[in-house]
């Protein structure tokens, strides 16, 4: 990186009259706009758009890359995010030309391949959590999360039954709470009981004949199996409410254990973490939706569907269906890698990624554990929670752990999620990562405890070798400045 | 044991671990799973295959879908074939930023932090808005997002949407609606336009906003300051849904008095991909800032004083507010964002405005060369930019010619009847600057041959 050196912004390189764009010479008698359309609807000025040649624009945007950290640079234990390897292999597939050029209206007979895969990942998905059936459409974990309380809305009003309300653990991710708002439900949050599970009590004191539905992360936002999932299914089955699965955490389960076979009616899952597409900085995802065979009927339009002739065609004829969630068939593209890595992983290799991602999990919280406080100890499973509460005695908070951790060129754990952990350090190391680079890690984690004690200014002034040092938040909130004005 | 190339842990390496965890094996991690809900067995799930056998399976697949690199296409109805500078690829593929997450992290994440508030800036340009997010999941659930924002921002229920609005948006603003507790009103159209007499009788004192598209789905302009100022008069919203790449020519949608302006960005360097992902943009007038749904980034500075960027405006989103959050919202397209952002730094000034002319004029080519085959019209007189309704012959079966088409070497419009039944027999036809010359004469050539 070029050390302390503020980047240009690309509408401060140009320069009037350098072009980066070729385009063909106009082969047919040019159209001149005024004579085509209204003077009042064209463009009084032009866009006020950077002239820079190509390789200001490659220059400019490899220096960015530059001054950013991806997997690829290395590890990046962000708990609940799924921060593992994304197989190159799935980047070509996306790019061939017969995934990445191809119409959503093109004639059925001219996408069969596409359907084919379509149907098979549905197919997959549905086994993999033992549900009846998958929509590939929702674009991410919360959009599948709001297409999943919509179904659960449908089912229940098809049935006669009006209930207005979701029930959330306080360790849930702040999507539940917020999709439950957007489908029209109010919550109601539980607290969890000493083990940071769901406490039973609550949930009975919390059901009634208005419960649409539970969200519920398993394992949980804390790393823990819920193991009373019968209890908790049965509690909520009884008051006629469905069971909702937010599959941010699968990849501690894939082969192990199956949402449908805990109860759950309706389940997410994230491609982007489970199934390694590649977070591109913040999107795009996928986040399909599984059901239970009595919410099909109101699955997002269309399914692919299977003719007895072995073609594939749009099944858009769906009268009870909730209408349409995303335009066309879902994020294609993601769909494509996360098909890709199923198939270079097969059942076995699915079940042998889970069960290293617990066991990378486990090792780092037992070498981790006499410098930091496990928030609630106990086999774990892909992620576990720490407390950096024991550092406060030094002046040391959890963000000076994570700042302090740049220094040394990894990516911080998520920190202050979930809510109901003081101090909270959440970590999700993979199974991608290798024991020499947990070991790694686990070392700097131990060094850094030992100079909060020491040298707590090393880590309330860090970082220190980074291209920035600590951003003034505050004042970008409060005197917002949200866009370039070059001109 | 399975060995697999993204795997590291070996025999050796998982015997140390369990022997510091004090576990005599896998099993015991999962132990607190009841037997009850144990899986046992192999998933019934597609087989694993090696990484030729698997590239073999992937091509075998996608050489069975009719691509633009082999056919020619004339569909657009939302998703458009232009051409992508080969440097976008390039740029995306650099896995600093495909790789990473949201920049939670500001001092490691300056790179995404400034691409996002220079796409922000970018959109801005091009609407005329003063602010504008990180993105959004698409152009549609954009649509779905301003409706949400204006009934919160104007206290009121009723939205009114145009039905030349792209039919699949209008169903998911129905979906979003129905959660919302939104009620939606349809005006229709008159010539290919929103309808502006029905439009007037439809805004009352209850109206959140009035969605539009321009161009609308039927590739004509509206009269977007009839429109402005018929809800204005009610003090409800402008809620415009583009195409930027027609900004280009267009005037901007803030310079028309747009209260929220969306679309998608996929004419900007993404590809097709069968309709996703793409990427979404939505901006604001700087009065509804603080209701924006999705990620922002600001500039700021460091503690030495340097410039940089956090993400900002952050009490709005879920992961603070819950169940109080403007959206539920929680990541973005950032890479296609990126995309975007490095298609308007190739095009610059004076390409979106060269691209877009290209578009009008090899469109009105088209059309000239279809209305003047027998028994074709053109049915709408409203002005168009790159895409235009053709009406076919009485009783043409629209399925049976765009199967011929395609074995021609073309991929043909799109069907209105399919959402329209007041429009069956009629074509939507889409050109973009990929179009020669050549290839609109073989097209316009084997529909007459087809008809």
């Amino acid at each position: 990186m070029n050390a302390n050196r503020e980047k240009a912004l690309i509408f401060e390189m140009s320069k009037p009259g350098r072009v980066a764009y070729s385009l063909p010479d106009c082969d047919v008698p040019e159209a001149a706009p005024a004579s085509v359309i209204p003077e009042r609807l064209l463009r009084a000025k032009p866009a006020a758009l950077p002239e820079v040649y190509e390789v200001d624009v490659i220059r400019h945007y490899t220096e960015l890359s530059r001054r950013n950290f991806g997997v690829d640079n290395g590890f990046y234990p962000l708990g609940s995010c799924t921060m593992k390897y994304n197989p190159k292999l799935n980047e070509d597939a996306a790019r061939l030309p017969g995934f990445a050029k191809i119409h959503p209206y093109q004639p059925e007979t001219s996408l069969q391949g596409a359907m084919e895969l379509l149907y098979t990942l549905q197919r997959d998905l549905a086994a993999l959590t033992g549900m009846d059936q998958v929509t590939l459409q929702p674009a991410a974990g919360a959009h599948g999360e709001w297409t999943g309380l919509m179904l659960i809305r449908a089912y229940h009003e098809r049935r006669g039954e009006r209930r207005t309300k979701v029930i959330v653990p306080d360790s849930s991710h702040g999507t539940n709470p917020s999709s439950a708002t957007v489908a029209g439900f109010e919550t109601i949050t539980i607290p969890s009981d000493a083990q940071g599970l769901v406490d039973l009590e609550a949930l009975r004191a919390a059901v009634g004949d208005d419960t649409a539905a539970l969200m519920l992360t398993n394992p949980n936002t804390l790393g823990r199996f819920e193991a009373q999932i019968d209890e908790i299914a049965g509690i909520v089955h009884a008051a006629g409410g469905l069971l909702y699965y937010d599959g941010a955490n699968s990849n501690a389960i894939m082969g192990i254990a199956r949402p449908g076979d805990m109860g759950f009616d309706v389940v997410h899952l994230n491609l982007h973490k489970t199934m390694s597409t590649p977070h591109g900085g913040g999107g795009p995802g996928a986040g399909p939706v599984g059901v239970k065979s009595r919410l099909i009927p109101f699955l997002p339009k269309p399914i692919v569907e299977r003719r007895g002739d072995g073609t594939y065609y749009w099944d858009e004829d769906r009268p009870l269906s909730i209408g349409r969630v995303k335009p066309y068939y879902g994020n294609f593209g993601i769909l494509v890698r996360a098909y890709a890595y199923i198939r270079s992983y097969g059942p076995a290799g699915l079940r042998r990624v889970s069960e290293c991602a617990v066991l990378n999990a486990n090792y780092m919280m037992h070498r981790l554990a006499p410098y930091y406080e496990v928030a609630y100890p106990g086999v774990c499973k892909h992620e576990f929670v720490l407390s950096g509460k024991r550092l406060r005695a030094f002046g040391v908070r959890t963000l000076d752990v994570a700042k302090r951790l740049l220094d040394f060129g990894y990516h911080p754990p998520t920190i202050y999620f979930p809510l109901n952990v003081e101090e909270c350090i959440m970590i999700e190391p993979t199974e991608t990562e290798s024991k020499e680079t947990l070991d790694g890690f686990i070392d700097v984690m131990i060094q850094i405890a030992r100079e909060a004690e020491d040298d707590p200014n090393l880590l309330l002034q860090a970082p220190h070798t980074t291209i920035v040092k600590r951003l003034d938040e505050a004042t970008a909130a409060r005197r917002p400045v949200l866009y370039c004005n070059c001109e | 044991m399975t060995k697999h190339r993204y795997l590291p842990m070996t025999a050796r390496d998982e015997a140390e671990m369990l022997a510091v965890i004090g576990a005599s094996a896998m099993e015991d991690l999962f132990a607190d799973i009841p037997a009850s809900v144990r899986y046992t067995g192999d998933l019934p799930i597609s087989g694993a295959l090696d990484e030729a056998a698997l590239l073999r399976h992937l091509r075998a697949l996608a050489d069975r879908n009719a691509d633009f690199d082999r056919y020619a296409s004339f569909l657009g109805a939302g998703i458009y074939d232009h051409q992508i500078p080969v440097v976008i690829n390039h740029v995306i593929s650099r896995s600093e930023f495909y790789t990473a997450y949201t920049p939670y992290q500001p001092e490691i994440s300056q790179g995404e932090l400034q691409a996002i508030f220079e796409f922000q800036s970018y959109i801005c340009e091009l609407t005329g808005m003063k602010v504008a997010n990180a993105s959004m999941y698409d152009g549609a659930t954009a649509l779905a997002e301003a409706a949400a924002l204006a009934s919160g921002a104007t206290k009121r229920k009723r939205i009114v949407v145009s039905r030349a609005v792209h039919p699949e948006a209008r169903e998911i603003v129905r979906t979003s609606a129905r959660g919302l507790g939104l009620e939606i009103v349809e005006v229709g159209c008159a010539d290919g336009v929103t309808d502006l007499g029905a439009l007037s009788a439809a805004i009352d004192a209850d109206t959140a906003a009035v969605l539009v598209q321009t161009p609308n789905f039927f590739g004509c302009l509206e009269d977007i300051p009839a429109i402005e100022a018929l809800i204005h008069a009610r003090q409800g919203l402008l809620v415009m849904s583009v195409n930027p790449l027609s900004l280009g020519l267009l005037e901007s949608p803030g310079a028309l008095g747009a209260d929220i302006v969306v679309g998608d960005a996929q004419p900007l360097g993404i590809p097709a991909s069968l309709g996703g992902p793409t990427c979404g943009f939505f901006a604001v007038t700087e009065a509804l800032m603080r209701r924006m749904p999705g990620r922002i980034v600001g500039q700021t500075t460091d503690s030495e004083g340097r410039r940089g960027f956090v993400l900002t405006l952050q009490a709005r989103e879920q992961h603070i507010r819950r169940e109080k959050a403007t959206s539920n919202i929680c990541s973005n397209q950032a890479l296609l964002a990126l995309s975007a952002s490095v298609y308007l730094s190739v095009m610059g000034r004076e390409g979106m405005r060269e691209v877009a002319s290209l578009n009008l004029s090899k469109a009105r080519y088209a059309q000239g060369k279809l209305e003047a085959l027998g028994g074709c019209a053109l049915p709408f007189s409203a002005p168009s930019f790159n895409e235009f309704v053709v009406k076919l012959p009485e009783g043409t079966d629209i399925s049976a010619l765009q199967a011929k088409l395609l074995a021609a070497g073309y991929i043909g419009g799109y069907d209105l009847g399919r959402t329209y039944p007041e429009l069956a027999g009629h074509l939507l036809v889409a050109v973009t600057e990929r179009r020669t010359r050549e290839e609109m004469d073989g097209f316009v050539r084997a529909l007459e041959a087809s008809l």
